[in-house]
This record gives C-alpha cells, sequence and structure tokens, in this order.
C-alpha cells in the first residue's frame, strides 16, 4: 500500500466518519471551497456540499459556539482552527459551554465536537502563529486534549474523536503535515486516551508529544550510540493522561523526563510531573526532569526560534546525565 | 490628529439628523421642547419626558388591538402571573437565606417570554437565555417545582443542583440553557437554528422546521457575538429571532450611554434582516411581532431582530442597590405594569371577569407555594455524584 501524507490521514478520516454519520459536519475558515489551509478538507465541499462543510466568516468564538448549539441539538461538528492560536478567540465558548456545559446542565446535553488545527512552533511564524494552546485548555474541566504525531495515529484517533461523545481538543502540528507513513489497513480507530511506547528501554523514561517525538527520536539514536537506553512514550492524550502506562514505565527506568514544546511554566510537564510525583515518588531513583521551551513569545528570527524550544542535542545532553545522576 | 468627539460634543440628538437609514421609523425620538411647549403636553408625554429618553420611545406606542380568543388571552395572563409571582417568592426566599449566589429577576420584563414563547411551539422549537432565565423556564414549559428545585440547589432541579439560578437547562423543554456571560448564548442558539436548517437542507427532511428565540439584553447589542452572530444568521438565512429585551440598563451603564445607535431594531438592517420595535409592556403586541418574525422564519427567510422596549421593576439582582434609576423613570414604567395592562383588556372586551383574573392568581400562588415545599423537601445533590455529569457516558 502506499504511503499517505499525515493531513490526507486526517481528510480520510474525516470522510469516512462524514460518509458513516450524516450527522458529522465541519464548521471553520476555508475549510470548504478552499479545502483548508493546510488542506485537511481538500474536495470535501464538493463531496458532501455547503452545510456540512461549511465555510464561515472570520468569527472564531461565533462560529465555535454555535458548533456547541448545533452538538445540543443533534449535529457533531467538527470545528477547525485555522490556526490553533486563533482559538485563544474562542476561549470562552471551549472553556465556559464545549466544557463545562453538561456539567453545569446536570446531564441535559451532550456536546460531541471536535476542534482540530495546527499548533506548535512552526518556522519563522512569529509568536501569534506559534502557539502552544494546550498548556492553556489544560485546566478546562470537561474536555479530552490529544495530539497527534504520525499518519497512523492521526487517522486513528481522528475518528476516534468525531465518534467520542465529549468535546476533543485535537492538536496538530504545523510541521507535521507531511510526514509520510503506510497506515494500516481498514477501519482502524486508536484509543483517545492511550500513551504509545514509541521504543521500549530500561535506563530512562521520555515522555514525550506531538513534534518533539521526532526529536526524541533523533536524540534516542545517538544515545542508543552511547549506551543509554531510553523508554519513549508518545503521551498521545494530554487530558487525562494515561497513568498507567507512564507509571509502568517508572517502575521499570526509575528515571524520568518530560520533552515538551509548550513552555515551561504553567506547561503540560508541570503537571505531570506533579502527578509522577503522587503517585511514583518511591519509584524515583532521581529528580524528574523538565525539557520545555523558554517561557518568551516565540521569536521571528530563526535562530532565536531554535534557542526558544528544545533541540535534540539538549535531550541526548539531559537523558545521559539524568542516567548517570549527574543532575 | 484631533478628532471631534462624537459623545460629547455633537450629542446624540443631532447625530440622528445624520442617520442615512431611509426607512424612517414610525416611532420619532421626542424632540428637544421648551418648557413653554412641554407644559402644553398631556401628562403622560410629560411624564414620558421626565422618565428619560427610553420612557418615550415606550410612549409613542398605543395598545395592541385585542384579537386573541378568550383561551388565548387567559392562557397568557395565566403565563406572565406565574412569572411575577415565581419571582416574587424567589425575592422571599433570597432574603430568607433558601438562596444563593445572583439572583436576577424578571419582574416587569413577563411581557416578553410570555408574548414570544407562547407564541411558539412548546418541545419543539428551542429557547435559549441568560442569566435571567427563571421566567424563560417557565413560560418554556419547566415544571416550577424543577426551577424553584434549582434555585435552592437540590438534587430535583432542572440542572440538578450544578446550575444555579443563572444556569437552567432543560432538554426535554428545549431549553437550550440559562448563559451568564454576555452574548456566549446568542451562538449557541445559532447552533440550534443551524441544526434545523442541516437537517432540511444537507439530511433531506422537510419537517424540520424548528424556530429558535435567543433572549438577550440591550448591553449584550455592544458585543461582537450580537454582531457576528446576525451576520451569519442572515447569510444563512437561519431560522432564528434575536429577541432584545431592552430594559435600559446594563446593571448601571444607561444604554444611551453604551451605544452609538439606541435604536437597536436598526441595526438588523446592516445584516439585510427584518428588525422590529416592539412595546416591550403589551403582551398582545410582542405575541403578534414575534408571530410575524416566527412566519418568516418556518418559511425559509431568515432572521429577526425584535426589540421590545421594556424595563425591571427590581434593581440588576437581588444584591443591586439601584441607586442610579430615577424616581420619575420607575414611575413611569411601574404605570406601564404588562399583567395589569392585560387584565384592564380582558375585562374591557369582556373576554374575563375580575373574578376570574382573581382566580388565577390564587391559583398560581398555590403553585408557587407548592414549588417551595416540594423545594424545601427535596434531597440535596448526592455528594458521591460530586463529578458526576462531566462526561457524556456519566
Amino acid at each position: 500500500m502506499a504511503e499517505t501524507l499525515l493531513f490526507n490521514a486526517l481528510r480520510d478520516a474525516i470522510d469516512e466518519e462524514m460518509a458513516r454519520d450524516p450527522m458529522v459536519c465541519v464548521f471553520g475558515e476555508d475549510v470548504g471551497q478552499y479545502g483548508g489551509s493546510y488542506k485537511v478538507t481538500k474536495d470535501l465541499y464538493e463531496k458532501y456540499g455547503q452545510w456540512r462543510v461549511l465555510d464561515t466568516p472570520i468569527a472564531e468564538n461565533s462560529f465555535t459556539g454555535m458548533a456547541v448549539g448545533a452538538a445540543m441539538t443533534g449535529l457533531r461538528p467538527i470545528v477547525e482552527g485555522m490556526n490553533m492560536g486563533f482559538l485563544l478567540l474562542a476561549f470562552n465558548q471551549i472553556s465556559n459551554n464545549m466544557g463545562m456545559l453538561r456539567y453545569t446542565s446536570g446531564g441535559n446535553y451532550t456536546i460531541p465536537t471536535v476542534v482540530r488545527g495546527p499548533g506548535g512552533v512552526g518556522r519563522q511564524l512569529g509568536a501569534e502563529h506559534s502557539q502552544r494552546l494546550e498548556a492553556y485548555f489544560h485546566a478546562v474541566p470537561g474536555i479530552k486534549i490529544v495530539a497527534v504525531s504520525t499518519p497512523t495515529n492521526a487517522k486513528g484517533l481522528m475518528k476516534a474523536a468525531i465518534r467520542d461523545n465529549n468535546p476533543v481538543l485535537f492538536f496538530e502540528h504545523v510541521l507535521l503535515y507531511n510526514l509520510s507513513e503506510e497506515l494500516p489497513e481498514g477501519d482502524y480507530i486508536c484509543a483517545l486516551d492511550q500513551a504509545e511506547v514509541v521504543r521500549p528501554g530500561k535506563d530512562v523514561t521520555i515522555l514525550t508529544y506531538s513534534r518533539m517525538r521526532h526529536h526524541c527520536l533523533k536524540a534516542v539514536q545517538q544515545l542508543e550510540a552511547e549506551g543509554v537506553d531510553v523508554e519513549l512514550i508518545d503521551l498521545i492524550s494530554l487530558k487525562p493522561f494515561d497513568l498507567e502506562t507512564i507509571t509502568r514505565s517508572i517502575r521499570k527506568t526509575h528515571r524520568v523526563m518530560v520533552v515538551e514544546e509548550c513552555m515551561k511554566t504553567g506547561g503540560i510537564g508541570a503537571e505531570l510531573i506533579a502527578l509522577i510525583t503522587e503517585h511514583c515518588f518511591d519509584d524515583l531513583d532521581a529528580r524528574p526532569l523538565r525539557l520545555s521551551s523558554q517561557d518568551i513569545p516565540t521569536p521571528y528570527n530563526g535562530a532565536l526560534e531554535n534557542l526558544t524550544i528544545i533541540q535534540p542535542h539538549q535531550i541526548v545532553k539531559a537523558a545521559t546525565q539524568l542516567k548517570s545522576g549527574s543532575f | 490628529m484631533l478628532e471631534v468627539s462624537v459623545g460629547s460634543s455633537i450629542g446624540f440628538d443631532s447625530f440622528r439628523w445624520l442617520d442615512p437609514v431611509q426607512s424612517a421609523p414610525e416611532v420619532q425620538a421626542t424632540p428637544v421642547m421648551t418648557q413653554e411647549f412641554a407644559l402644553k403636553l398631556p401628562p403622560e408625554t410629560m411624564a414620558a419626558e421626565a422618565a428619560g429618553s427610553h420612557a418615550q420611545r415606550l410612549a409613542a406606542f398605543t395598545a395592541a388591538p385585542l384579537t386573541v380568543s378568550r383561551e388565548e388571552g387567559l392562557m397568557l395572563y395565566r403565563d406572565m402571573t406565574l412569572g411575577r409571582r415565581f419571582e416574587d417568592k424567589c425575592a422571599e426566599m433570597y432574603y430568607r437565606g433558601k438562596m444563593f449566589g445572583f439572583v436576577h429577576l424578571y419582574n416587569g420584563q413577563e411581557a416578553v417570554a410570555t408574548g414570544v414563547i407562547k407564541a411558539m411551539k412548546a418541545q419543539h422549537d428551542w429557547f435559549c437565555s441568560t442569566y435571567r432565565d427563571h421566567v424563560h423556564a417557565l413560560s418554556a414549559g419547566v415544571p416550577a417545582r424543577e426551577v424553584m428545585s434549582e434555585l435552592f440547589g437540590k438534587a430535583t432541579g432542572c440542572s440538578k443542583g450544578r446550575g444555579g439560578s443563572m444556569h437552567l437547562f432543560s432538554r426535554e423543554h428545549h431549553l437550550l440553557g440559562g448563559y451568564a456571560f454576555i452574548g456566549e448564548g446568542i451562538p449557541v442558539a445559532l447552533g440550534a437554528a443551524f441544526t434545523s436548517r442541516y437537517k432540511r437542507d444537507a439530511l433531506g427532511d422537510a419537517s424540520s422546521d424548528s424556530v429558535t428565540a435567543a433572549f438577550f439584553g440591550d448591553g449584550t447589542c455592544n458585543n461582537g457575538q450580537f454582531f457576528e452572530c446576525l451576520n451569519m444568521a442572515a447569510l444563512w438565512k437561519l431560522p432564528i429571532l434575536f429577541v432584545v429585551e431592552n430594559n435600559k440598563w446594563a446593571i448601571g451603564m444607561a444604554h444611551e450611554r453604551a451605544t452609538s445607535e439606541p435604536e437597536i431594531w436598526r441595526k438588523a438592517a446592516a445584516f439585510g434582516m427584518a428588525g422590529e420595535e416592539v412595546d416591550g409592556m403589551d403582551v398582545l403586541a410582542v405575541r403578534a411581532a414575534a408571530q410575524r418574525a416566527i412566519e418568516r422564519a418556518r418559511a425559509g427567510d431568515g432572521p429577526t431582530v425584535l426589540e421590545c422596549l421594556t424595563y425591571r421593576f427590581r434593581g440588576h439582582s437581588l444584591a443591586d442597590p439601584d441607586e442610579l434609576r430615577s424616581e420619575a423613570e420607575k414611575a413611569f414604567w411601574a404605570q406601564r405594569d404588562p399583567i395589569k395592562a392585560l387584565a384592564a383588556q380582558l375585562i374591557g372586551a369582556g373576554l374575563a371577569s375580575a373574578e376570574e383574573l382573581k382566580a388565577i392568581e390564587t391559583e398560581i400562588d398555590a403553585e408557587v407555594a407548592d414549588s417551595v415545599s416540594f423545594a424545601l423537601a427535596a434531597p440535596e445533590p448526592d455528594p458521591t455524584e460530586l463529578t458526576r455529569f462531566i462526561w457524556a457516558e456519566d
């Protein structure tokens, strides 16, 4: 079977789910006639028509709220954030209504929605288009958060997110759309709440997600040569964390570090290490580490941008030191 | 570069002369007049002038013709009375320490909820409210027991004690909810209207003709979500009524101090949609206007902005000291009590007797008293279910 690009894997997932369930629809800026800024909805407008692939005006908070109301009355909307950063403008609808409304309503309504789009630091896109909103949205109750990292999990997770009856924030990465991979045959889905052990190992557990998985894989190659046996885990689910997989690994390696693209303060790693400390304190032979982005707006300059996010050589150094106990 | 401030040096009244809208309203803003001229006006006009511009807009209306049957008239009277008596009981219970938090009462605005909601189809059309939502819930058919229980935080509340006064929900009665942040309910209502259109046009269900009414106030009409949703509703001809309950006051901010064009219904024209100004103290006028808008929406002719001129007889919430509204203004609006007005019309037309209306009030008082005793006796939410309702499966 031919290899599939990540954006096409997402597109196939949406196409298959729209064919399977007439209540599934897409709202967003340029999702229809234009096919999506990253072509994730290419040709779906022609196939499903203007109501099911709805080109919206540039009004993020309102079309996200419209998705909430549509979901409350029977539809299963997928909202595209042309860039996930734009969804800061929809923070209220995502938090108050997608996340909290089922609880506040005492179970009167369910909100089966997917909010998806490209996040992360791209190549010199400037601060506003380089955001890591997973950390900003992490505290909102009632939403699931996943981050995809390969064409295979992108497709399987998208299908699972669409079928889930809860709101799912679905983070893609702007630099991963052209990853290519042979996909499994047939109608497969991936669990929204399960981490993936990318590489088993015995010395150090590295917890990561999204594009940093690939930085970690580069580092792991070098670490292998240096005799550091890494267990690499892609979290996939950022909320809730797959604590079972995480604790099982730490009980084996007794050393853990988080590699993340979000900023350090209030980041995904901050919450993760707090949980690890609560659940695995006695299993740890070294203090847990965080490799995170700098607490700054992402600069435009390419060299400064590289210094803002974690690079593979930093992962190599930290993992080596963590194994040798020199931290 | 310095520019002239529109609000201060030109003034609102002179700015109206520049109004480009050609379809001039039948109601003209009362011009500034001299003392001598004012003395020749009838007492009500003088009272309106003393009560301010919002009252002056209302004063131009005359009562809508009595076009309802006896049954409809009594139904409307009953519904408004339920809203009024329920809210009075809420105030009593709040001051007796039975309910907590922010409680916003609807007294004075009953003609709007009753006029619109009772013109729609129960459990078919959809309703979306704000933090001032008790009476919308009652008119939509949520039992008084469930609403009162919710205000008491009980397990039998329509939101299972999780929502409170500002967050009443009932899927059974198509109440999309009470939304406490300004404007955030409008997009949700738009979504319900979208579903109606989607079922008809994307799924081919010809029977899908539900209409959604979104209720909100004058303060909301300065918020982006109002304009964004007007645009989308008109663009896609969605079956929705934007019902503005213009009660002049956004807590302490007077409407004319907050907006560049106080006549909200005119803003519809900018989106190419129907807009109508209506006497929001006259339930028959509201009902008639709502019926016109509902008919347009069901026929696929799109949305309407219905600006209902109304007034809240109490403060913004039960915590509001209400220090800014003048006595003249309150007196003017008290004279326009929508329930008394309908009673006078029904009796005057011989459709009902004073005794019959009194009997309805007695029945309503019993219903409200029953809701209180039910709520008092109802169980608290089960503490072991604290985290229930977060996820769809639970």
